[in-house]
């Protein structure tokens, strides 16, 4: 069973997810971002789920720990495709579509190989951190594309706000996860720190989604350099 | 070996996102002018503010109800705050006096920008009062 510290932070992760769906829904961003509306699904029916799982398993159950990181890294998946509708918004003007759902094709299919090698090679091992290597490595790969099109961004001098901060706080969320995984790889016994810190940092993308589209009008404009250069 | 490195890159990464995402939330609050009412009880003269106000305008914000949802903008703002005035005594102490004035010109930022949010929750909540005593 849950703890009364765990449920009110399983409670407060799917309120911040709904209330996130319902911004973007006011914010009639539907159409333009499905795909932020599609994670956001997924993540709410990946919360579910884990809640079923420890009534069903209990906390400290091995089907939960693969629940938990496996549905995990096919959420990052989802993440990709999220991070490939925003290069698609940043490269709209360009005419660059097909290049971005051909390169989007490759690095899922890429991503699918390696993960499938890794698993393949580590199949005697799938009980110890396995799991815990594969989150890193895919968060790790979603820092290193934010990073590129943050890049790409302030190179084309892209100034729509809304795009400016989904890409940003989509870095902050990449960024931690690969560190906070990092970290839960290399010091893997602190149960008690980790089961507070992964739901409470998977806050961040629906507060900051929701920020954006509750208090950012869709045509505001924001200069790359005020975001970029020392007071500017 | 690769979780340290992975750990030392995402943490570099993790800085610029943030500071980045918290000087794009700034950017945001710096056409805004303040009302005079505001401008008296932060204590400012110019458009300008000083990076020593921001702790007794985060108090002042604490005490005025919340406007729809700023709250997440401010906690934002305080904790890039946090990370500045640490790296302002790293700075200091290091002796590097560019990087010193840098820093504590944001710090001005975050304090003119956490002054908006005051003026903009002392302007809704004058509505509020508004529409309850027309009632």
């Amino acid at each position: 069973m849950l703890d009364p510290v765990s449920y009110a932070i399983w409670l407060a992760v799917l309120l911040a997810e709904v209330v996130s769906l319902v911004c973007m829904i006011r914010g009639k961003a539907l159409a333009e971002h499905f795909t932020l509306v599609l994670y956001l699904c997924c993540c709410f029916a990946a919360d579910v789920g884990a809640r079923s799982i420890i009534k069903s398993s209990g906390y400290e159950s091995d089907t939960y720990r693969y629940f938990f990181f496996y549905s995990k890294s096919l959420l990052i998946i989802c993440l990709y495709f999220v991070l490939m509708n925003l290069y698609s918004h940043v490269f709209s003007e360009m005419g660059a579509g097909k290049y971005i759902r051909a390169g989007a094709a490759m690095i899922l299919g890429g991503t699918a190989g390696i993960s499938y090698y890794m698993v393949a090679a580590s199949s005697d091992r799938l009980v110890t951190h396995f799991a815990v290597e594969l989150g890193q490595n895919l968060y790790f790969v979603g820092v290193i594309l934010t990073y590129l099109l943050w890049f790409a961004m302030a190179k084309l001098r892209e100034n729509r706000t809304r795009v400016v901060q989904l890409v940003l706080s989509m870095g902050v969320y990449v960024s931690l996860s690969a560190g906070s995984y990092a970290v839960n790889n290399l010091y893997p016994d602190h149960n008690g720190f980790w089961k507070y810190y992964f739901p409470i940092t998977s806050m961040w993308l629906p507060v900051s989604w929701a920020y954006t589209f509750l208090k950012v009008p869709a045509g505001t404009r924001l200069a790359t350099a005020k975001v970029l250069a020392p007071n500017a | 070996m690769m979780p340290f490195m992975i750990f030392a890159i995402s943490l570099l990464t993790l800085l610029q996102f943030f500071v980045s995402y918290t000087r794009s939330l700034i950017a945001e609050s710096r056409e805004h002018q303040l009302s005079d009412q505001t401008r008296e009880i932060c204590g400012f003269t110019a458009k300008t503010a000083r990076g020593d106000q921001f702790p007794r305008l985060l108090q002042l914000i604490e005490l005025c109800p919340e406007n729809s949802g700023d709250g997440f903008k401010v906690r934002a703002f305080a904790l890039y705050f946090s990370l500045l005035s640490l790296a302002y005594s790293v700075f200091r102490w290091l002796m590097v006096p560019a990087a010193a004035i840098w820093i504590d010109a944001e710090r001005g930022s975050c304090a003119y920008a956490a002054a908006v949010a005051l003026d903009r929750r002392i302007a809704y909540n004058r509505t509020i009062m508004a529409q309850q005593a027309s009632h």
